[in-house]
Order: C-alpha cells, then sequence, then structure tokens
C-alpha cells in the first residue's frame, strides 16, 4: 500500500470540508473494498477520511411503512435488526449472505452501494425497492444513481448518507454466490413494491446492476415461478469472465428470479 | 505519521505508526504479538482475525488508525491461567493440524458464540465459517472443537 494519511471525521460536515482541503482524498467506510484495493496499489488516495465515526449515518428506523438504513450500517447490523426483519425480511436475508461475518462486521451499506461493484448484493436491492440514495447534496432515484460497473451519480466530495424505502408488499432475494468469494454470479431481487412489480438483477450485467423490465411484466400478470420460463434474458447483454460465461449466467439469472419469486411467497 | 493509542488485552498500548500500517502490522511488528496470522492478506482466510470492541474483524483489512481508541483483543489475550475453553476444544478434539489458521478460528468461533450462543449446531458453524480457510484438516474436526468449546463457555 502507498501511504496516505488518515482522517477521522466527526460529522458529515466535517469530513466534506476534509476532503475539500485535500489532495486526491477518499472517504472510507468499513473500509472492505477500499483497504484490499490500496493494498493492491489499484487506488493511492492522498487522504482517506474515516466516515465511520459519524453518528448521524448510523441507525436503522421504520417509521410506519418507511424504511430508513444510515449509510454507516455495517452488513451484521442489517442482518440481525429485529425491525427490519419484521418490516423487511428480505433485505435482512440478503445482508446476511455478504461475504463471510468478519466482512460483515466492518463493511457497510453505504459504502458497498458507493462503489456499485456489478457483482455487490445491495444494488439489485436499492433498484427492486425502488429505494432513494440520500446524500450530503441531495436525494437520488436508485434507477438514476447506478450508472455503470462501479460508476455512481455521486459527486466527488458527495457522501452518502441514507437509503430509504417503502416497505415492500413482498419480497426476496436470491443469489448463486461465487464458491471462492461469495461476491453474486448472479443475484436476483424481486419485489411487489407500490409503484408496481421490479426486478433488479446483479452479478450478470455487463452495465452492472440493471431491471428486467420483461420480467417484471410477466410477474405483475402472474406472481408465480412459472411466470419467469418464458421470459427472455439476453445473454449479450451479460458478463462473461472466468467463473462463467454469459449463456450461464443468463439461464442463472432465471433461476435465481424463480428461487426468488417462490421465496418471496 | 499518526499517534495511535488502544487497548490491547486489556493492556494500553501506544505508538506513532505510519497511516498505512495495518492491524496486523501493528499487533505482529509493533506490540511482538505473534499469535495473530497473516495467512493471504487478501482478505480471504480470516487467519488475521481479531476482536475489535467485542467484533471480529480481519485485521489485514483493516488500518492500525481505524482501530485508534478501541479496545482489541488477540488470541494471547483469552486465555486465564488456564486455557479458554475454545482453545481446550480445540485440543482435545484435534481441531488442529499445523495450526496456522487456529487463532483465527478460535477468534471467529468465540465471535459466533457471542452472537449467537453456546448451542450451534453443525449447520450454522459449517456456514459461520465462511470467512475462515483452513488448508490442513479438512474442517470436520475445527467444526467439532467449535461446538465442544462453545457449549463450555
Ligand atoms: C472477502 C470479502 C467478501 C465480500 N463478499 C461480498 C459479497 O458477497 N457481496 C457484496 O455485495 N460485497 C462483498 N464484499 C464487499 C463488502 O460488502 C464491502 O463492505 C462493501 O462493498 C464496501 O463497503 P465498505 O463500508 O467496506 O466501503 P469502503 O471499502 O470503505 O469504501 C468503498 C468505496 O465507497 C466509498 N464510500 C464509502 N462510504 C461512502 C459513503 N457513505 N458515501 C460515499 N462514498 C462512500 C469509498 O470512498 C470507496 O470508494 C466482500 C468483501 C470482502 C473483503
Ligand atoms: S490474512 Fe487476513 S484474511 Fe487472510
Ligand atoms: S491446521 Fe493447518 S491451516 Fe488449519
Amino acid at each position: 500500500m502507498y501511504n496516505t494519511n488518515y482522517h477521522r471525521a466527526s460529522s458529515v460536515e466535517d469530513a466534506v470540508s476534509k476532503m475539500g482541503s485535500s489532495d486526491d482524498a477518499k472517504f472510507v467506510s468499513g473500509g472492505q473494498t477500499l483497504i484490499p484495493t490500496m493494498k493492491q496499489r489499484l487506488a493511492a488516495p492522498s487522504d482517506l477520511i474515516d466516515l465511520r465515526h459519524v453518528d448521524s449515518m448510523k441507525g436503522i428506523t421504520v417509521d410506519g411503512n418507511q424504511i430508513t438504513i444510515g449509510a454507516g450500517v455495517t452488513h451484521a447490523e442489517v442482518h440481525s435488526s429485529k425491525e427490519l426483519g419484521a418490516a423487511c425480511p428480505s433485505i435482512a436475508a440478503l445482508a446476511g449472505h455478504i461475504g463471510d461475518p468478519h466482512v460483515r462486521n466492518m463493511g457497510t451499506i453505504g459504502g458497498s452501494i458507493a462503489n456499485n461493484d456489478p457483482a455487490a448484493d445491495y444494488p439489485a436491492a436499492m433498484i427492486a425497492l425502488n429505494a432513494t440514495i440520500i446524500t450530503n447534496k441531495r436525494e437520488i432515484a436508485a434507477d438514476g444513481f447506478f450508472t455503470g460497473m462501479f460508476e455512481t451519480a455521486l459527486g466527488e466530495d458527495e457522501i452518502i448518507t441514507a437509503v430509504s424505502f417503502i416497505t415492500p408488499v413482498k419480497a426476496a432475494y436470491s443469489k448463486f454466490p461465487n464458491p471462492a468469494s461469495r461476491y453474486a454470479m448472479a443475484g436476483v431481487f424481486v419485489a411487489q413494491t407500490g409503484e408496481g412489480v421490479r426486478v433488479g438483477v446483479t452479478g450478470a450485467g455487463a452495465d452492472g446492476v440493471h431491471r428486467h423490465t420483461e420480467m417484471e411484466a410477466a410477474l405483475t400478470a402472474n406472481w408465480t415461478p412459472e411466470a419467469i420460463a418464458n421470459c427472455n434474458v439476453d445473454a449479450n447483454e451479460l458478463l462473461s469472465d472466468l467463473h462463467g460465461d454469459n449463456n450461464y449466467r443468463a439461464n442463472l439469472v432465471k433461476v435465481m428470479a424463480k428461487r426468488a419469486v417462490e421465496m418471496a411467497g | 505519521m499518526t499517534s495511535i493509542s488502544m487497548v490491547v488485552n486489556g493492556r494500553s498500548v501506544g505508538g506513532e505508526v505510519e497511516d498505512r500500517t495495518l492491524l496486523v502490522e501493528f499487533i505482529r511488528e509493533n506490540l511482538r504479538l505473534t499469535g495473530t496470522h497473516v495467512g493471504c492478506d487478501t482478505s480471504q482466510c480470516g487467519a488475521c482475525v481479531v476482536h475489535v470492541d467485542g467484533k471480529a474483524v480481519k485485521a489485514c483489512t483493516t488500518l492500525a488508525a481505524q482501530a485508534n481508541g478501541c479496545e482489541v483483543t488477540t488470541i494471547e489475550g483469552i486465555a486465564g491461567d488456564e486455557l479458554h475453553p475454545m482453545q481446550q476444544a480445540f485440543k482435545d478434539n484435534h481441531g488442529l493440524q499445523c495450526g496456522f489458521c487456529t487463532p483465527g478460528m478460535i477468534m471467529a468461533a468465540t465471535d459466533m458464540v457471542n452472537r449467537l450462543g453456546k448451542d450451534l449446531d453443525e449447520k450454522t458453524i459449517r456456514a459461520e465459517l465462511e470467512g475462515n480457510i483452513c488448508r490442513c484438516t479438512g474442517y470436520h474436526n475445527i467444526v467439532k472443537s467449535i461446538q465442544d468449546g462453545a457449549s463450555k463457555m
């Protein structure tokens, strides 16, 4: 790892001002993506601004049907939250299958979403739940937030402070994990929301996380695993890599979608 | 350079470190507590697991500066006059061969008990060991050790 300068932010404002006064800084939350990347020298920020001690970015609130999760909430906290377990068990279950227990103790929802790894789990949930990504500057609908592999609508000094969504009527996430890393080879989050059925696909898309509108239409007409069977998953739009080619992934997307609908009940 | 201080195994320690220093480097090289191992250095194997403020983390994927002000427990800190029940259980159940993964396994196991209680079934233990790799044992006796050790904690 190249050298860097570590700073601990006490508030969102403090983090922004520390970002403004440094050269080429990066925010760090759990560090479970950024630190491995720095160790490989694929990132070399001049400064690291630690967001883990910003109290306003912590905590989960369930207010009627409105769920808000602070960006600094760890995967372990989402997984074990009793409120989420009751209001939105699908997201609690998703968090419990990210990486391993040690990664879940440090990694945060904000960090995962900001990173937008094409094989990460949360992005699929965010688009399927029609979530709003709340930053220190604005609120962004998930559909417009994830703009491509490792790309988001975030500006340089923009911090995700929370995510928020309406409790879905039904939802579930099913992923086929890469046996070594546990990242998704294909993961599908299905949800019946106030604005209709939404299907988020991760792990498979050549441009990262995306919706599958044909499955959405099929599930709107008939919410059963069988409804997926006739849907077309275009392999040309999917990833091929050493873990699996695009045709294999196209099949996995359908299988994961069927399982998710079955789990959602 | 950053000046850091933390409580490691109940003892206040500190030092001047480069900001890029990993927690595992600080523990092994500054504090000379070499029970915490580095197996992969790529966040996969769990040989480096320690507890920070009571939670298991990979010390190779945490900066020493991130742990500034925290309480850290390493494998050296869990035994009293006698071995910790989890250490004893690994001994009794032949839960190790070369022993390289063992400190991380034991720190992961005690974290498991802290979160999930003493009554752990085989399926849970195997799923919870996702972040710990052993090249020797084939995991069978590790699972047995954890089940035994958990029941005695
Ligand atoms: C062994 C291993 C297995 C894993 N398996 C999975 C898996 O199965 N599924 C999965 O989804 N992920 C997996 N991950 C990744 C893990 O979930 C990370 O925790 C997550 O991707 C990043 O969150 P973080 O808090 O650690 O972010 P960091 O590493 O601290 O930051 C990541 C990026 O986001 C930026 N950032 C962080 N917080 C904010 C914020 N609040 N606002 C704006 N920008 C921010 C940082 O500047 C950085 O660019 C795994 C990681 C490891 C090491
Ligand atoms: S050395 Fe930390 S996970 Fe392998
Ligand atoms: S006992 Fe040798 S690696 Fe586990």
